[in-house]
């Protein structure tokens, strides 16, 4: 019978009835503590130190600060210095401050070749879905359950269903992996995967280089959707070759060869399938406080009465209000006070790299406050070595260090009441940037292009003004 | 986790879609390395809203479309449960956020958008588990709402049993799956055998520097 890439995997996997194995656990200081905990008082070791892996970035600052005893709020340097505890106890591989490999555990996994193709990956975050760019099966769970990993390299779950979401056309100009994933939300609702492992296919995804997959599946957890994939290609085998957990010589002929059978056969059938027609796509900026209120940059805002449905009227006049959007105003014409560079979403080479051709010979906008935050210590030393820095700081932007940032608001990267921010980061629920911040998901072109001209603007039209920053 | 057979009291309501986990509690009120005491924290910013209007201290809790969704943070139904939420009875729940409740001892329960109304408008409800009913109005006018639940996780809740427990009950059918994997051509990646050495020569600390 034609199998899907996910039942492939899944199959692969079964220890039992509603048991499957976990190849990778990516572990953290914020989902981590309490299931260390529950090891301790059970008196249970960690089964497989060498499939887990911990690093610390929801909590650390961006400001330099060397090592977990120099974070200056408490509360944050217990918790980063309680993973460290904890990992030398358990023995797990640890990436905190002062490490050169420390960064958002989705950006470090793939970075360090230990996330590959076919395997099944959690971790003790929604954004897990991240590493399905691989051709892998990645999705997020609770502490109860990082506990239970830790203890039997297991999960009880039961066999999501399945979606295949196929992006059809080819990807027009300007056009990026965040706006093909704000489009397909915006489509299918913030609801519309739940219940379901999604894979995405079609050329545009096929053309898109494996930073573009990570944004993508990165953000399925925004449709709602287990876990995102792709099936994995030349393109995935180029980025894993050569990373520090790859492997080599026989075994890396031996895995290709394993990998290149992780495909959807022909014929296999999905519970759900829909088709998102790229070639309508423009770039994305949403507008509300889910990510599927969004809409193209040269759209304008809806207002309440657009909306047919009461509870759905609701909602947007709720959204608006917290906006501080009447409904109506061009997209175009909406002024920001801040723009964040980063997250597990688009804070990867690829994307800093992609924001400084932008802004290369520009200057930020007054009154307007820009950061950018590499999503690791390796992205930055990357981009050092690009001369990316000189870019962003000759711009006016401010050259962080590596973490979660002000993707979600619990460290000192935040947004103040009523700071309207074009973020590349993944959700723009109300305060998750600070309280009482207004948060437009945007790509890295787009975030780049708004910190120069102090509000949004198409990013297809807005010129070069100085030479190519990298290839 | 104590056992879960009659939930019965008052209901709270919550009639709005896509309440999300940073609603439920804010990221910043995370960082205790403790499971207690997220309930002062429960809806911290949302309640500030002037049209706020949901009671703490009952037992149920009714809401709409895509309740919970967003992170993994198991803080959310732990800020529930704290606050004494016992079940939360939704037209559709958030994936991870459903499944982390039935590890803390929270009912999730789904039902359609006119019954969590009607549950919502009594004010009152008795849930039983084992019956998988909910249960509202007077004796001579009494309703009753039936409920899915997966049967192991029903089973769990019940008997309050430990999943850790259950699963390393299966000790011999993983050490024989790991045996097969670790036989194969592709065991796949270990993080211990990650080099101590980066290509630039820096020392890379697989434990933090003191």
């Amino acid at each position: 019978m034609p199998k899907t890439l996910f039942d492939k995997i899944w199959e692969t996997h079964e220890v039992g009835d509603g048991l499957i194995y976990i190849d990778l656990h990516m572990v953290h200081e914020v989902t981590s503590p309490q299931a260390f905990e529950g090891l301790r008082l059970a008196g249970r070791p960690v089964r497989r130190p060498d499939k887990t892996l911990a690093t610390a970035d929801h909590n650390v600052p961006t400001d330099g600060t060397p090592v977990a005893a120099r974070i200056k709020d408490a509360l944050s340097r217990k918790q980063v210095e309680t993973l460290e505890e904890n990992c030398a106890e358990f023995g797990v591989p640890v990436f905190s401050l002062g490490s050169d490999r420390q960064g958002i555990v989705h950006v470090v996994g793939p970075e360090q070749g230990m996330t590959q193709p076919g395997m099944t990956m959690v971790c003790g975050d929604s954004h897990t879905a991240t590493h399905g760019a691989f051709g892998s099966l990645a999705f997020g769970i609770g502490t109860s359950e990082v506990e239970h990993v830790l203890a039997t390299q297991c999960l009880v779950q039961k066999k999501p269903k399945s979606m295949r979401i196929n992006f059809v056309g080819d990807l027009p100009f300007g056009v990026t992996a965040k706006d093909m994933i704000l489009g397909a939300i915006g489509q299918m609702g913030v609801d519309g995967a739940v219940g379901h492992v999604v894979e995405f296919a079609g050329p545009a995804v096929e053309q898109l280089s494996m930073e573009g997959r990570m944004t993508i599946c990165n953000m399925t957890i925004e449709g709602g959707g287990r876990a995102g994939m792709i099936a994995p290609d030349q393109t995935t085998f180029d980025y894993v070759q050569g990373k520090p957990a790859a492997p080599t010589g026989a075994a890396w002929d031996a895995a290709v060869a394993t990998w290149k059978e992780l495909y959807t056969d022909e014929g296999a059938t999905f519970d759900r399938e829909i088709d998102v027609d790229v070639t309508a796509l423009s770039p994305r900026v949403t507008w509300g406080t889910t990510p599927d209120m969004v809409v193209g940059v040269d759209g304008t805002v809806p207002t309440p009465e657009s909306f047919d449905d009461p509870a759905e009227r609701g909602q947007a006049e709720r959204a608006l209000e917290y906006m501080g959007l009447k409904g109506g105003e061009r997209i175009e014409d909406i002024s920001i006070e801040r723009v964040f560079l980063g997250s597990c979403t688009n804070g990867r080479l690829a994307d800093l790299q992609a924001a400084a051709d932008v802004i290369q010979g520009r200057k930020v906008a007054d009154g307007v406050y820009a950061m950018v935050v590499p999503g690791s210590v390796q992205v930055k030393i990357a981009a050092e070595e690009l001369g990316l820095d000189k870019v962003f700081t000759a711009a006016g932007f401010d050259w962080r260090g590596a973490g979660c940032s002000m993707c979600l608001g619990m460290n000192p990267d935040v947004l103040s009441p009523g700071e309207r921010c074009a973020s590349t980061s993944n959700r723009n629920f109300q305060g998750r940037q600070g309280k009482g911040g207004r948060t437009h998901l945007v790509s890295p072109q787009m975030a780049a292009a708004a910190a120069i001209a102090g509000h949004f603007v198409d990013v297809r039209t807005f010129e070069p003004a100085g030479e190519p920053v990298a290839a | 986790m104590d056992p879960i057979s009659i939930i019965e009291g008052k209901v709270s309501d919550l009639p709005r879609d896509d309440v999300d986990t940073d609603q439920i509690i804010p990221a910043r009120f995370m960082k205790r390395v403790e499971r207690t005491g997220f309930g002062e924290f429960l809806f911290n910013d949302a309640k500030e809203a002037p049209d706020w209007n949901v009671e703490i201290g009952n037992p149920i809790l009714c809401s709409g479309a895509n309740f919970g969704s967003g992170s993994s943070r198991e803080h959310a139904p732990w800020a529930l449960e704290d606050a004494g939420f016992r079940a939360i009875i939704a037209t559709s729940l958030a994936d991870i956020f459903a499944s982390n409740c039935t590890k803390v001892g929270l009912l999730p329960i789904e039902l359609p958008e006119d019954q969590v109304r009607k549950i919502a408008a009594a004010g009152e409800a008795r849930i039983e588990l084992d019956a998988q009913t909910v249960e509202i109005g007077p004796t001579h006018a009494r309703e009753t709402f039936s409920f899915d639940i997966a049967p192991g996780t029903k089973h769990r809740l019940l008997n309050g049993l430990d999943d850790i427990g259950l699963t390393l009950g299966d000790e011999g059918a993983i050490t024989t799956y790991e045996e097969q994997r670790a036989a194969s051509a592709f065991p796949g990646p270990s993080s211990l055998s990650l080099p101590p050495q980066g290509p630039d020569g820096k020392t890379i600390q697989s434990t933090p520097v003191a």
